[in-house]
């Protein structure tokens, strides 16, 4: 990796403001789908595909890529807003997300979405799938990495802990997943819908490395990654402390924003937020 | 979603009410959830009997074992849900843990079929009443409407075994009422015919109505019969509207591999055989979009339920 200078910081967080400013407008425009858990991704999301993962948009099913799975699905607004700043398919289609006859589902759909690696929805799968993925490149003697973000409520899921075990029985050290902590699932804090606490003890004691940073600090979340590369013998989680809507004040650590999208009035004023943020760097 | 004289209401409100009406009757009721009871307005039971109300966590299998063991030691458990997590997400939980065992877990869902909109094909579940339908001991019910859910929710409290139950997210024409009754095992005739037999489950049952309206006015005389219990299904009745009219059209929202219109027309083929057509989903995924204009991309219109019935129409070999 480069090394990481204030220029790249920089660049990053503006081309965050510009997801973000994309997941409003998405689900503004027809009025679901899931905007917070997809802000709280924002900063990871932007740093792999605008830092890390190598990949390219004209050729979206090159063998040798890395992989990125989102495994809580319902953020794919800022995977499509990623796959189109990176030039997967037009920006302008952004606007058709979960209209009918879209390529934009309103859950990841594989074959059909330029970039996107894996179906998802229910959540718990993504994890897995990340196991076979890594698996398959070390059989194969492939450098390609693989990257999973998994929502902390998809933490509930006992099928996010058989993926953990196996994981760690292979020591897929070319595995590194992300857990978007927001504290929020869809219809409460995860604390009071199903305690996950101590999170960092449960994948310690599934023997994977694990680290703990802020996940909307673009220096911290780098770091992360590389010391996810340097690890050997074992696959690696970030455990991404978030806010869930985070970038627009009156979303951020709002249950409703889960699933609600914003009115017409809260769009003004969500994307007058934004874009004075951008103003300002 | 249908142009007629009928309201539209909320399955999931009348199923709300419904629970917190029998959980103030019977202290025996226990709601199970997994991070979905808003949406399912199984809160309403939470908020009423917060100590008969279990949040698991978006941890669908274990909220099945859980309601099977809470039934095992007597209570009765009604698990809720969306369906797709209800069913092909919690299969061999509910075959191996609810219907082996033979528990009286009660499994009510909504988020049924493609009207579940812009969430697209993983939330869109056009399986599940096949898959359950196809377990042993299981009872499947499939209301059309808010009242008919309500009622549905008292019959399944009242009848013991493992039941599955299908609703729908969207708002859906009313087009039962009171007198209807409800009794499981018992399809019901909305309206006499005597050239054709319309069978509707959910909220097709609306679309076989108007599609019955419309049929009426070309002079082909539509009976119209709503099938709310898919499973065991009501013999009696599909045999006299074979032997009576001479052709059925069944119309599901769910695929017509394994769902009503495959059940009728195996039972219409065993006792009575006449010309059977199905409107339903084909063997597709569905996609996002507004649940209206799904309907209509898939093929599930009072329209094509009168194709279906010209169809049949056209080919003559009427047996009664
Ligand atoms: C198996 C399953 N059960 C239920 C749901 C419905 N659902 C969608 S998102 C969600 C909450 C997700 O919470 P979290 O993983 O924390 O996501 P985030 O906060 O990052 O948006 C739920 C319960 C689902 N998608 N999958
Ligand atoms: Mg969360």
């Amino acid at each position: 990796m480069v090394e990481v200078t204030e220029e790249l910081i920089a660049a990053l967080k503006r081309k965050a403001v510009t997801l973000r400013k994309h997941i409003v407008r998405m689900t503004h425009n027809v009025q679901s789908g899931h905007p917070g858990g997809s802000m709280s991704a924002c900063d990871i999301v932007t740093a792999l595909y605008f830092h890390v993962l190598r990949v390219d948009p004209k050729n979206p099913t090159w063998p040798d890529r890395d992989r990125f799975v989102l495994s809580k699905g319902h953020a794919c607004p800022v995977w499509y807003a990623a796959l189109a700043e990176r030039g997967f398919f037009p920006v302008e289609e952004l606007m058709t997300f979960r209209k009918l006859n879209s390529r934009l589902q309103g859950h990841p759909e594989f074959g059909t979405t330029p970039g996107v690696e894996n179906a998802a929805g229910a959540e718990g799968q993504g994890l897995s799938f990340s196991v076979g993925l890594a698996l398959a490149a070390r059989m194969d003697h492939k450098a390609w990495r693989t990257y999973c973000v998994l929502g902390d409520g998809e933490q509930d899921v006992g099928q996010t802990w058989e993926a953990a075990m196996a994981a760690s029985k292979y020591g897929l050290d070319n595995l590194t997943a992300f857990i978007d902590r927001n504290g929020i699932q869809q219809e409460g804090r995860t604390e009071d819908i199903m305690p996950l606490e101590p999170l960092r003890n449960k994948w310690e004691a599934f023997n994977w490395h694990v680290l703990n940073i802020d996940g909307h600090d673009f220096r911290q979340i780098l770091a992360a990654i590389e010391e996810a590369h340097r690890t050997r013998g074992r696959p690696t989680v970030i455990i991404a402390r978030t806010v869930k809507g985070k970038g627009v004040s009156f979303m951020e650590n709002k249950i409703k924003y889960h699933g609600a999208a914003t009115s017409d009035d809260e769009l003004k004023l969500a994307l007058a937020e934004l874009e004075g943020m951008e103003a300002s760097m | 979603m249908t142009a007629g004289p009928w309201k539209m209401e909320s399955q999931r409100s009348y199923f709300g009410r419904a629970l917190v009406d029998l959980g103030r009757r019977n202290p025996n009721v226990v709601v199970v959830g997994a991070d979905t009871t808003e949406s399912l307005k199984s809160i309403d039971f939470g908020k009423a009997f917060p100590d008969r109300f279990f949040q698991l966590g978006i941890a669908e299998p274990n909220m099945i074992s859980v309601a099977a063991g809470l039934a095992a030691a007597g209570k009765i458990p009604f698990a809720t849900t969306y369906s797709v997590f209800g069913s092909a997400h919690t299969y061999n939980v509910i075959r191996q843990n609810v219907a082996y065992t033979n528990l009286n877990v009660k499994i009510f869902c909504s988020h049924a079929g493609l009207t579940v909109g812009p969430d697209g094909a993983t939330h869109q579940i056009n399986e599940d009443i096949g898959l359950m339908r196809g377990i042993p001991r299981m009872t499947v019910l499939v209301p059309a409407d808010g009242p008919e859910t309500a009622r549905a929710a008292e019959a399944a409290a009242g009848m013991k075994g493992p039941i599955y139950c299908r609703f729908s997210r969207t708002n859906v024409p009313t087009v039962t009422s009171d007198q209807d009754g409800f009794a499981i095992g018992k399809a019901r005739t909305l309206r006499d015919g005597s050239d054709v037999t319309l069978i509707g489950c959910g909220l097709m049952v609306a679309r076989c109505l108007e599609a019955a309206q419309a049929l009426e006015r070309e002079r082909v005389s539509a009976r119209v019969i709503n099938l709310s219990t898919v499973k065991p299904l009501d013999l009696p009745m599909i045999d006299r509207a074979a032997r009576e009219t001479g052709r059925i059209v069944t119309a599901e929202e769910h695929t017509v591999v394994h769902g009503i219109g495959a059940a009728v027309a195996a039972a219409i083929a065993v006792n009575h055989p006449v010309p059977v057509a199905m409107v339903g989903v084909q063997d597709v995924f569905g996609e996002s979009g507004e649940a209206e204009e799904l309907l209509r991309k898939y093929g599930l219109t009072a329209e094509k339920i009168v194709d279906a019935v010209h169809d049949l129409l056209k080919r003559g070999d009427r047996r009664k």
